[in-house]
């Protein structure tokens, strides 16, 4: 089956389920008993097993497959959840997902069978089902397991039948067909190992067994038979009125059945045989209270426990699964959006409209009635809210909340805890705020490395925390909400806060700065020294951070992204990071200014407010052009100094001003003339050119063609 | 005649554009050429390197424009109706205008007619040059497009 087109698919539903789990995790672990959880996170276990066999990656299926039993012990009630319990299935969720990079990448799964992962699996549910059994000694499971080993290989040999444990309507069935005085036979059928369709040949064989006789029962369970979740054998018990030799015939007759082991069986011989196979699971299962379960669930159970060759008979699977792509090795899959249907109608609305305008505008100058001005200022202007709400609806398909990636950080966290050795908790509001998918994508990296350091260099260690009269376990926020133009993260933590000293120290030992330039520097500008490059106050490098290539990465990854980052720290108190970003990309609302003769933009998220200032109400401060404006000192930024342009004329001594913030600092351009507000696109200037004071941030094309450059007021600031 | 022929396969040709900068004939790989644009329009970009006289607009796209006599030192000229902009593309996604005096024509060059530039090794200059190619009796400099491109301020 040519499973190519639901690749996309697949990787995004596992994806989901994944995520589903590891957040379905989080919370099991800290409520061991909430029953709804570990019905959540079955139910994604067992779409997850779905979906991979489906596609064919039987590695992936194995080791899920793994995964969903235990989650059904815990599901029943047989096992408890355990720190070391959650931490083998963090690490099975962690080889899922390794298994879902490589076929994003290759198409394929790969070769790495996990085979450790499957074992600790086995591990955690045989031990667990042991714990939780409680008064069942450990004597009784040892022995069974070496029992069941024993008949499986050596003992009973090839006569895997003998091992089907019996319920009790199979044994009166059993009973009554010897009443009437038929055959019972139990036999095992071995497919051979190249066979593709081993679930095809097992139904062909029940159908032809059919034909002669009834099948009291199979091992495994018609169930899993039809989804191949056997090895190359199958046993059943046979109700026939025909000889063995003839029932023997009827299944060889099924091309690539390997061989037949069986025999004609007494109705005493197979219910001892049954009820023995039964005791040995009952034992391994060790469970006297889950009997009546455990006689259902078995089967399902039993297969992994008795085969390990579950992994074994991957390779062969494998090299089923499409091996066409593999030469290529970039991802075969494109980057893509989930679009809400809504925001989709919205746009087929909005695009009816534009061919609505157009063609009224069509008639209008075929019409012939030119003349008529109001009429056609009308269209356009209809015109032009249609492309706005348009332009507004293109930026919300491409909007994604910053879940996508925040949802990974409580796992995160977790972890470091546990490596850090120190108790923290992740607080985290505002995962549904928005921002453009290519920024989403991007920031996941540089907040993943904020958190870290959060925790290991903010938050001090427990002993110490619990010395200085803190709670003992630390916080690490997670804040993110829109200001609006930009979008605001913080991740702040009740920690140490930066120690500016410390620092200043750091940064003379390097020869980053001088000592005397130490004496000068203000705590502000010292901090900022932590975003150069190999610059880490860590006394040791872990390998969570500390090799100094943190921050500065973080910097210039939010900065290429047209954001900043800022720190606000109190030593003693903890401190607080801000990344903040703009909401789009691609198209922003500016104010159109004329300075000098040549057209700038401003954006307007950067304005506050413009003024009309007199010239006699410039103030100087330190030698610089201030103005007082509601009780605010606002240095004033000349646009022609600055963009080297010649001082026009000015008629009057009145000057406009514009008055742009950053944070809560405030600075006021003065220009020539404004034009006005616009929606502008924004273009780079290209690789070669290079602005010195990166007070030009891009440009623009204006309707009459024209190029307008960008003015970035916070360089300005 | 074959056997011409045959010899004059054996080196690869390149075609260039020929253009003029004052008396000076230049060529430029043709591979390299995006688009040559009459003088338009240019905005002024404050405050970046001086030979790049600012950014225009190519059918959307802003791209960046450079003065070849600014790069090279040459005096400034007044634009005539022969000046262009020629559009080079050394990668994908980064073009640059160069202007120019006047385009010319299109030639083609042989290895065997292409000398390799001599330098004087008293010129602190880069060399913008990699070659010189001769055709029909005239010399024409060969661009070496990375180095007039390159960031790198004369000395």
């Amino acid at each position: 089956m040519d499973v190519n087109q639901y690749l996309e698919i697949f990787l995004d539903e596992t994806n989901e389920h994944l995520q589903s789990l590891s957040d379905q995790l989080m919370i099991l672990e800290n409520e061991p008993e909430n029953a709804d959880t570990i019905n959540e996170i079955f139910r994604a276990a067992h779409s997850l097993k779905g979906m991979a066999g489906t596609m064919g990656y039987k590695r992936m299926q194995a080791l899920t497959h793994d995964m969903e039993n235990v989650f059904s012990e815990i599901r029943n009630g047989k096992m408890k959840v355990t720190s070391q319990l959650v931490d083998v299935l963090f690490q099975t969720l962690d080889a899922l997902e390794e298994y879902k990079n490589t076929i994003q990448e290759t198409s394929d799964e790969g070769t790495n069978d996990n085979a450790a992962l499957i074992k600790a699996l086995q591990q955690c549910l045989d031990e667990g089902t042991g714990a939780a059994a409680g008064g069942a000694s450990d004597n009784a499971k040892e022995a069974a397991k070496d029992d069941a080993k024993g008949d499986g290989s050596s003992e009973n040999g090839e006569q895997k039948w003998r091992n089907i444990a019996l319920q009790e309507h199979e044994i009166n069935a059993i009973k009554e067909a010897e009443e009437k005085k038929m055959n019972i036979y139990g036999c095992t059928v071995f497919i051979q190992e190249s066979c593709i369709l081993k679930a095809a040949r097992a139904f062909l064989v029940f159908k032809a067994v059919e034909e002669l006789g009834e099948i009291i029962i199979s091992e495994p369970s018609t169930q899993d038979i039809e989804d191949e979740k056997f090895d190359f054998d199958f046993s059943l018990y046979i109700i026939s009125e025909e000889p063995y030799d003839k029932v023997e015939a009827a299944i060889l007759s099924v091309s690539e059945i390997d061989r037949v082991v069986g025999e004609k069986i007494s109705a005493s011989d197979a219910i001892e045989s049954g009820s023995k196979a039964e005791d040995k699971k009952e034992a391994v299962e060790a469970s006297a209270e889950a009997e009546q379960k455990a006689k259902e669930e078995k089967p399902v159970e039993a297969a992994p426990a008795a085969a390990p060759a579950t992994p074994a008979a991957a390779p062969q699977g494998g090299s089923n699964a499409p091996a066409k792509k593999q030469g290529a090795n970039k991802p075969v899959v494109n980057r893509t959006v989930r679009v809400d249907i809504e925001k989709l109608d919205v746009l087929m609305n909005l695009v009816s409209e534009l061919i609505i305008a157009k063609n009224s505008l069509v008639s209008y100058s075929s019409g012939g009635q030119a003349g008529n001005n109001s009429n056609f200022n009308e269209q356009i202007e209809y015109l032009e809210s249609v492309t706005t709400n348009l332009h507004e609806s293109v930026m919300k398909v491409r909007m994604v909340p910053i879940e996508s990636i925040t949802n990974k950080f409580p796992r995160m966290i977790r972890d470091l805890s546990k490596k850090l050795n120190k108790k923290m908790e992740l607080y985290m509001s505002g995962e549904d705020t928005e921002l453009d998918r290519t920024v989403v994508d991007e920031i996941g990296d540089p907040l993943m490395h904020m958190l870290r350091n959060s925790a290991d260099h903010g938050l001090e260690s427990t002993e110490e925390r619990i010395a200085r009269g803190k709670n003992p376990t630390g916080s690490i926020f997670l804040d993110a909400y829109q200001d609006g133009n930009n979008v605001v993260i913080e991740v702040k933590d009740d920690g140490n806060g930066i120690d500016v000293e410390a620092v200043k120290r750091k940064a003379i030992e390097r020869g980053t700065i001088t000592a005397e330039q130490g004496e000068n520097m203000s705590s502000k500008e010292i901090i900022d020294l932590l975003f150069l490059p190999s610059f880490s106050t860590a006394k040791v490098v872990s390998d969570v951070s500390g090799r100094g290539v943190g921050l500065d990465v973080v910097k210039s990854k939010i900065e290429s992204l047209g954001g900043d980052v800022s720190v606000k720290t109190k030593l003693g108190e903890g401190s607080t990071f801000s990344i903040r970003l703009p909401l789009t990309l691609a198209i922003i609302q500016a104010l159109m200014v004329i300075v000098g003769g040549e057209t700038y933009a401003i954006s307007l998220g950067s304005i506050d407010t413009i003024e009309d200032i007199s010239e006699q109400d410039v103030k100087y401060v330190e030698a610089k052009e201030v103005i007082h404006l509601r009780g605010n000192v606002i240095p004033i930024v000349r646009l022609h100094e600055v963009l080297g342009l010649e001082v026009s004329e000015r008629q009057s001594d009145r000057m406009i001003v514009v008055i742009v913030k950053k944070g809560d600092q405030y600075a006021g351009l003065v220009v020539d003339q404004l034009i006005g507000q616009q929606e502008i696109v924004i273009k780079s200037l290209g690789k070669y050119i290079n602005c010195t004071s990166r007070m030009i941030s891009g440009a623009t094309i204006l309707g009459d063609g024209e190029v307008a450059l960008i003015i970035d007021a916070n360089c300005l600031i | 005649m074959d056997e011409i022929s045959l010899m004059n396969n054996e080196y690869d040709t390149t075609q260039y554009i020929v253009i003029n900068i004052g008396d000076e004939q230049y060529g430029i790989d043709i591979k390299y050429v995006d688009n040559i644009v009459r003088m338009q329009k240019i905005t002024r970009v404050p405050n970046c390197q001086d030979y790049f006289k600012g950014v225009i607009n190519l059918r959307g796209e802003v791209v960046p424009v450079m003065s070849f006599r600014m790069k090279v030192n040459l005096p400034e000229v007044e634009n005539t109706n022969k000046t262009r902009i020629i559009i080079i593309k050394l990668e994908q996604n980064a073009p640059v205008g160069i202007i120019v005096d006047a385009v010319r024509e299109v030639v083609t060059l042989g290895d065997n007619s292409i000398d390799a530039a001599t330098r004087s090794s008293t010129n602190n200059d880069p060399s913008y040059i990699n070659g010189v190619g001769k055709y029909n009796d005239t010399l024409i400099s060969l661009l070496d497009l990375n180095v007039v491109i390159s960031e790198k301020e004369t000395s």
